[in-house]
């Protein structure tokens, strides 16, 4: 059989848009250029770098017991955070599915999985050594043990735990919700206790769906810059190795192939979590729940859940609260009261806090638009259109996903700092602000194109037929269908990249130049130095930011998103 | 609509799809050739699966034809993207643009075309008390009923003034009263337009209410094309004939002539059928016969055994079996005849005119 006239005539149909064809080329250029690229060039370095194509960088890199030992530290961690979490992350999921929960223990649980989003990665970190450290108000002030060490493997894996457990709850409260009850009941109906029900039907059909949140969990952690900076101590993991590498010993190549190696994990993990375990936890998890599930109510299984879940989402809540409370306090750990503003004031005037923030805020404005728009017409092409690069298109930017920030940090030194394959072709873009943006929007188009996609895979195919059908064209389909039906999961991607790019620190604390502050890097300075009052006056700013843009987006979308009104069509 | 009609040709087209599952490519449609003439109402009917939808939607530009051309009119237009041929489709699921309001979304293909907006104006509410929704310009498309809804998609299709209204399933989502409501108001306005239209569904009686011409499709090629009458009486084979309605095969030799008859031997009786083309004496036919077409008699006919017998209001629904080719029997208005139980022995009578060998 020929399918040949069917697909010469498809192209044919493609080449007839130029806005399309235009769309298509940029977007290759921009994702082999930013993406493919950099890591590529990695490759690149540690296969030739110290001179003739070999293993030779490699060798080296592991004959350095200090690697070598950062590989466990990193795996160890990493395993310990995932198990960690997925607990936790279950444990509230299931409460807050199966059991009966009061007002305000939900909007605990809201406020825990919220708090991530907007606040800077390294926020428990600093809290963890103002609690628990040597001068910590818990371990100093009220336990009276004055030499407690948080720096080191439990530093940075509660740390961790507690900032990604509430991604592991929202994935799993996810897939429980999608548990058909009548399951349940049948195993009830049958005879088996409640414990034998979770144990035989609902642990089994989570499984998968387990695996996935702690190989998300464990690619988070072994990815994460900032926690294992402030709080690691002499404990280093990977990616504090590699910062190390390049800015203290100058070793670009060993830095290179130390991404490498790191690259390959993540990759490894990701592979096995996007192709196999996604699959499998669609495959057991796809009926919707048919009707609405019966809470347990039982109080002998409610209360004690209740309160453990209360105490820890509690405490999660109290480490985040302590970042602002410390900016005022007169010196941490010594002298409480009267709480003063002063940090605050030298953030402005003796540490160039208002160039910080205005640093930071305006390249993150200026990259947030351009991220969501890009993961838009991405998600548009990769689920509503068929064309040849389609496929790369949707590996590169959910590859994008499985980087960490300091290994893409690392391609784009070597990558841009002497232009193109070291030519000097586009040297010029190396340390400007543009290339900081370039960063940022990389790094939060994964994300974005994700949530872009399961939106789109919502609409119905016709819809936008038929707009192509009366005659509008692609841009036209897009413009006045496509993106007013995604409205909402557009302003979400805005304050999504938004947030993150200005809470980024992996990637850009290894491209920034100082001509630029930016206020994470601000705050990892800080905390490094041991200015915590200064680090939290810094963090306490960003997070009002963070929130505000959270707010205004909800306020946003409740008054001008058409979305709503229009999903319970679908 | 002063606008030209047009008809639609297909020559020798094939689509060929790859099977998901299993990797190996198939005929979706294969080398199907049609001529619609300009003005009329043609259906694609079939089960699903044949590649009506698929012919469809190839007519439209959202597919390409791996083989053959199509025309519209005396243009070739494989070519044409969508947007670019002068059709318009009324999709299954309505699509309508659920952020525009009704007008908005009649009037989407005429801003597109940049008409002025007093002559769109006038267009869109004209087509609107066409359709019978007037007043109904500033609703929601969320605020309207499933028959509503499809006025709707039907009033855009129509606006643009296509040469060729093509619908997919139009009405599979409607309840069925709403459906022969629609199906009749299809018809009017279609032929109040005199567009030429094509139309896919599964739905038998949909096709007959609503079509000039009828095309049987089965598994990627065209089984039959003709009027709903010329299909139903004169099916070509033993798929359409059981396509369309309900229809008993009974297997007879032919014997020999009788009168203008052919007298065939079924069951090992004799019984005279209208004479088809071509029969030769000695060789064996299936004679079509409809339910409908037959009644039960204490003598006369075939002899046959009842096996069900059962009273749907309307008619009396019978099961008998004549030798050992099961028989489906309707028996209109029922009040005043004999009614035969289960167990009881009696004869198949037919007129030999109404039936159909093949």
């Amino acid at each position: 059989m020929a399918k040949g006239q069917g697909a010469a005539l498809d192209r044919k149909k493609l080449m007839a848009d130029p806005i399309m064809i235009t769309t298509i080329c940029v977007l290759v250029a921009f994702l082999t250029l930013f993406i493919l690229y950099p890591l590529a060039i990695l490759l690149v370095d540690s296969f030739v770098g110290d001179g003739g194509f070999g293993f030779s960088v490699f060798k080296r890199i592991f004959a350095m017991p200090n690697f070598t030992k950062a590989i466990s530290n990193t795996l160890k961690v990493g395993f310990v955070v995932g198990i960690g979490s997925v607990l936790i992350g279950l444990l509230f999921a299931y409460v807050e599915v199966y059991v009966e929960m009061n007002k305000f223990v939900g909007g605990l649980f809201k406020v825990v999985s919220l708090l991530p989003v907007v606040s800077p990665p390294f926020v428990l970190s600093l809290s963890m050594i103002m609690l628990f450290g040597k001068s910590g108000i818990i371990t100093r002030f009220l336990l009276g043990i004055y030499d407690n060490s948080v720096y080191g493997f439990w530093g940075i894996a509660i740390v961790q735990t507690l900032t990604f457990f509430p991604v592991c709850y929202m994935m799993l409260k996810g897939l429980l919700k999608n548990i058909d009850p009548s399951l349940e009941e049948a195993a009830r109906d049958m005879g088996a206790s409640r414990m034998k029900v979770f144990t035989s039907v609902t642990f089994p059909l989570l499984l998968p769906g387990l695996g996935n949140a702690f190989l998300v969990t464990f690619i988070e952690s072994i990815a994460d810059f900032a926690n294992p900076m402030i709080i690691g101590g002499s404990y280093d993991t990977l990616a504090t190795t590699i910062y190390l590498q390049i800015t203290g010993a100058y070793d670009k190549s060993g830095a290179a192939a130390m991404a490498v190696v790191l690259l390959c994990i993540t990759l490894l993990m990701f592979m096995v979590q996007k192709y196999y375990l996604e699959a499998k936890t669609a495959a057991t998890l796809t009926g919707k729940a048919s009707r609405a599930r019966m809470y347990i109510t039982d109080r002998s299984v409610k209360i004690p859940l209740t309160i453990l879940c209360s105490v820890m989402a509690a405490f999660v809540i109290l480490m985040y609260i302590c970042v602002p409370i410390g900016s005022f306090f007169p010196t941490w750990g010594y002298k409480f009261f009267p709480l003063t503003g002063k940090w605050f004031k030298q953030v402005f005037t003796r540490y160039h806090g208002f160039k910080a923030f205005k640093d930071s805020f305006v390249l993150s404005f200026i990259a947030s638009p351009i991220t969501a728009l890009l993961s838009m017409i991405i998600s548009y092409l990769v689920v509503k259109r068929k064309f040849k690069a389609k496929g790369f298109i949707e590996a590169v930017s959910m590859l994008a996903m499985a980087v960490p920030g300091t290994v893409l940090g690392v391609g784009f030194i070597r990558g841009f700092a002497g232009g193109i394959f070291h030519t000097g072709f586009l040297q010029g873009i190396y340390g400007t602000g543009t290339l900081l943006i370039i960063v940022f929007i990389v790094r939060s188009l994964p994300t974005g194109t994700r949530s872009g996609i399961s939106a789109l895979r919502q609409i119905d195919k016709s819809i936008e037929e038929s707009a192509y059908d009366m005659g509008a064209d692609s841009f036209k389909v897009f413009m006045t269908v496509t993106l007013p039906l995604i409205k909402d999961s557009f302003l979400s991607g805005l304050v999504t990249a938004f947030v993150r790019s200005i809470t980024a620190i992996s990637a850009i604390i290894l491209l920034v130049t100082p001509q630029f502050l930016l206020i994470t890097v601000q705050i990892n300075e800080f905390a490094e130095k041991g200015a915590f009052s200064l680090a939290c006056a810094f963090a306490t700013i960003l997070i009002i930011i963070t929130y505000s843009a959270v707010v205004l987006m909800n306020i946003f979308i409740k008054y001008f998103g058409t979305s709503r009104k229009i999903k319970e069509d679908f | 609509m002063a606008k030209e009609k047009k008809g639609v040709k297909l020559e020798h087209i094939s689509k060929i799809y790859k099977d998901p599952k299993t990797g190996k490519e198939f005929y979706a449609v294969k080398d199907t050739s049609l001529t619609i003439e300009p003005g009329t109402f043609v259906t694609l009917l079939g089960p699903s699966g044949c590649g009506k939808t698929t012919t469809l939607r190839m007519i439209a530009g959202f597919e390409s034809p791996d083989e053959g051309e199509i025309y519209l009119g005396d243009e070739a237009i494989n070519e044409l993207t969508p947007n670019k041929r002068d059709t318009a489709m009324v999709f299954q699921s309505y699509a309508l643009l659920p952020h525009y309001n009704v007008f908005d979304n009649v009037a989407y293909g005429l801003k597109l075309r940049k008409l002025p907006a007093d002559e769109i104006k006038e267009k869109v509410l004209n087509i609107l008390k066409l359709v019978k929704l007037e007043g109904m310009e500033s609703r929601m498309t969320n605020q309207l009923s499933g028959g509503q809804q499809q006025r709707v998609a039907l009033a855009r299709a129509l606006v643009i003034e296509p040469s060729v209204l093509l619908f997919d399933e139009p009405l599979s989502n409607l309840d069925a009263k709403l459906r022969v409501d629609m199906r009749t108001e299809i018809r009017r306005i279609q032929q109040e337009v005199g567009i030429t239209a094509i139309y896919v569904t599964h739905d038998q009686s949909e096709a007959m209410a609503l079509s000039d011409n009828i095309i049987i499709m089965n598994k990627g090629v065209v089984a039959q094309m003709g009027s709903p009458k010329e299909i139903y009486y004169h099916p070509v084979d033993k798929f359409v004939a059981d396509f369309i309605g309900e229809a008993n095969f009974l297997e007879g030799k032919y014997l020999k002539d009788e009168k203008e008859h052919a007298l065939l031997e079924i069951e090992g009786n004799e019984y005279p059928v209208v004479k088809g083309k071509n029969m030769k004496i000695g060789e064996t036919y299936t004679v079509v016969l409809r339910p409908e077409a037959a009644i039960l008699a204490d003598e006369g006919g075939l002899p046959c055994k009842v096996v069900l017998s059962c009273f749907m209001g309307s008619y009396q629904n019978y099961h008998v079996m004549v030798g050992n080719t099961l028989v489906k029997l309707q028996e209109f208005n029922p009040k005043h005849k004999k009614i035969y139980e289960v167990g009881d022995k009696c004869h198949l009578v037919f007129d030999p005119e109404s039936v159909h060998v093949l």
